[in-house]
């Protein structure tokens, strides 16, 4: 559309885009009210896949929060003018993101009527409980961040809370990872490999999110990224995309060097169905080659729609690797007597009967994505987040077209 | 043998931990979960209930213990056994290199270093002053994180809306559960449920005893013969032993 034809229903635009999201919350909240009266029968899950798609969808978002930080990093921890400019934008996306992941964690709890329980009950041993308290840290610092870079009084602190922010972002995620850190009878997450894994897909995920949310504020307001920044941006993300790809390869090259992995890495890599599927199409080629090739390619890279597309199919990529990892994890059988062969009542020894997960279920998650679309959307209206680049370079979308 | 006598005395040092940490669950919680129980008389930490599983007792095809599990504690098969409570289950092995079968039950296996009791936010996971490894069903959230960290598959998660419970046995939709040992009848002095169902079916192959006694009969069998804790690699201590695998 002409932009300026847009700019005219703007304001209408900007109420439908609130009432839309609006509307996917709501359709959570009806999920979340379902499952709650019905219990967990209603979803695909089981006692053999405990954890489903919610989790999927909280995992991402919380994970891609804690990256998404990673941009008011580079700018106050490493001094980048380019970032620094983002910086505001970057912390508004992680609270956004966090909470939109929490509601989906909490929602999806068995009793999320025994919140409080969870607040007041602390077993010092669970590394669960431990990332309540990251996650609520979190909270805190960011906002206490958000406030210095926008109130001019506090400006003096900015590089503080900034540090803060990035040293409890790497240890929130380290958390994160952790949770299944710890399920060493599991053999998908036995491996001293999740936490700085978990580091980088954070990184990339946080990032590619950040570049989709810019590209739509840019375009809403008309304006088009400069050439310089989009290249470092995508030059970035590359070598995010192949960090993952990398820790993806080295983690599943260790596995099979352990004998004891061989028959797991065979059912991933070679015949696991959807699992096998989504890691080699998924993960693989749609959430990291093709984007990588966009991204490399000397045109294609530097053209912002190409870049927004590349991030797109990295965020799907990090949805199939998250499914493969949490469900195609819990689907492989636990081995309790090696050297024999295990039948029983309760799917001992074989693949478990096929996750088939429900509309609620995927309802409930996009509800967190929505959660954390509406509050961005709407901070963005109110305060300052665009990115306040050095505009003098900066023309309207129709004179710069690379 | 002395690695049995390590393993009786390591009991005997947990009990006394578990004694320890049990005087912060309150009594009231205590006398829900086992009614038979006064609230004032907490478990007794010089014990440590086991069982031992003698798989050559044990008959291919024989389902009683299952069926016992789930008369005493209120819930039967719906014919989803994805989603249906699955105490106690019987596990049928084919040794890959030679062929030989074996048949047993598994059910939670109230290990002395639980990981269920480890992960769990809440502390709903807890383990008795006795070993025994229960739920506190009013203060678990249903996070089912306990599930992902058992190594044996032992916890069910409540699917849907119970009916038909044992006061006995309070459960519920939305929470985590598993194997009590029969912690109710275990106060009244009677046999678990399917310790008592496997003997009328004249196999007895489920011996239940104080393990931390040396003149049980669990204890002695323990000290004569080789057992093996199922994954012992991961040391979790198991409380329920098998022989004949
Ligand atoms: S067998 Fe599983 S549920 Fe039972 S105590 Fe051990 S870890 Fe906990
Ligand atoms: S499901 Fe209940 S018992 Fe299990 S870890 Fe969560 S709160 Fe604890």
């Amino acid at each position: 559309m002409n932009y300026e034809n847009f700019r005219r229903v703007e304001e209408r635009a900007f109420y439908a885009l609130v009432g839309v999201l609006g509307l996917i919350v709501l359709l959570g909240a009806g999920a979340w009210h379902y499952m709650e009266e019905h219990g967990h029968i209603v979803t695909g899950m089981s006692n053999q896949i405990v954890w489903g798609v919610p989790h999927v969808f909280a995992i991402f978002l919380i994970v891609a929060a804690s990256g998404v930080l990673n941009i008011a990093s580079i700018g106050s921890v490493f001094g980048k003018t380019v970032y620094k400019a983002r910086a505001p934008l970057s912390g508004l996306l992680a609270l956004a993101m966090l909470g939109g992941g929490l509601a989906v964690l909490m929602l999806d709890l068995g009793r999320s009527d025994r919140l409080i329980i969870a607040a007041t009950h602390f077993n010092a041993t669970s590394i669960f409980a431990w990332n309540i308290i990251l996650y609520s840290g979190f909270f805190g610092i960011v906002a206490a961040y958000l406030w210095t870079m926008m109130d001019r009084r506090m400006k003096g602190y900015s590089r503080y809370a900034g540090f803060s922010a990035f040293i409890w972002r790497l240890i929130l995620t380290t958390g994160t990872g952790s949770i299944f850190g710890f399920l060493v009878a599991r053999q998908a997450y036995d491996s001293a490999l999740l936490a700085p894994m978990f580091i980088v897909m954070s990184f990339s995920y946080g990032l590619a999110v950040f570049l989709v949310a810019q590209s739509v504020m840019y375009r809403w307001n008309g304006l088009t990224l400069d050439a310089a920044i989009l290249r470092r941006m995508k030059n970035l993300l590359a070598v995010f995309v192949s960090a993952v790809l990398y820790f993806t390869l080295v983690y599943h090259l260790t596995n099979l060097y352990f004998a004891k992995q061989i028959d797991f890495e065979r059912f991933i890599l070679l015949d696991g169905g959807i699992y096998t599927t989504l890691f080699w199409l998924g993960q693989v080629v749609i959430g990291s080659l093709i984007p990588l090739a966009i991204l490399f390619h000397p045109q294609w890279g530097m053209r912002s729609g190409a870049v927004f597309s590349s991030a797109l199919m990295i965020i799907f990529g990090g949805f199939c690797q998250l499914y493969v990892f949490i469900i195609g994890g819990q689907a492989f059988p636990l081995n309790l007597f090696p050297g024999m062969e295990a039948t029983s009542s309760f799917f001992d020894g074989r693949m478990a009967h096929p996750y088939a997960p429900s509309l609620p279920e995927f309802l409930l998650g996009l509800g967190g994505i929505g959660i954390a679309a509406l509050i961005a959307v709407v901070a963005v209206r109110i305060l300052k987040f665009l990115p306040q680049d050095d505009f003098s370079h900066l023309a309207k979308a129709e004179d710069l077209t690379d | 043998m002395s690695n049995m006598d390590k393993n009786r005395r390591q009991f005997i040092g947990v009990g006394v931990a578990a004694a320890a940490g049990l005087a912060i669950a309150p009594g009231v919680t205590l006398l829900d979960l086992a009614h038979a129980r006064p609230a004032d008389q907490a478990a007794d930490s010089a014990k440590r209930w086991g069982m031992l599983v003698d798989t050559n007792k044990c008959a291919t095809g024989c389902n009683d213990c299952v069926s016992a599990c789930g008369k005493e504690n209120g819930f039967g098969s719906t014919g989803h056994p994805e989603t249906d409570p699955q105490w106690i289950r019987k596990i049928e092995l084919k040794e890959i290199k030679s062929g030989k079968t074996h048949s047993l039950p598994m059910m939670c296996q109230h290990c002395a270093k639980p990981p269920c009791v480890d992960v769990c936010p809440t502390g709903a996971s807890f383990k008795r002053a006795d070993g025994i490894v229960l739920v506190d069903r009013h203060i678990c959230i249903g996070c089912r994180y306990c599930m992902m960290a058992c190594p044996y598959k032992a916890r069910s998660f409540v699917h849907e809306e119970t009916h038909d419970q044992n006061p006995d046995v309070p459960r519920g939709k939305g929470c985590v559960e598993g194997c009590t040992m029969c912690v109710h009848r275990i106060d009244r002095d009677q046999l678990p449920a399917c310790v008592e169902a496997c003997k009328a079916a004249g196999h007895e192959a489920i011996l239940f005893g104080d393990l931390n006694d040396a003149n049980s009969e669990i204890s002695k069998r323990v000290a004569t013969y080789a057992s093996t804790q199922v994954r012992a690699d991961l040391n979790l201590n198991t409380g329920v032993r098998y022989q004949g695998i």
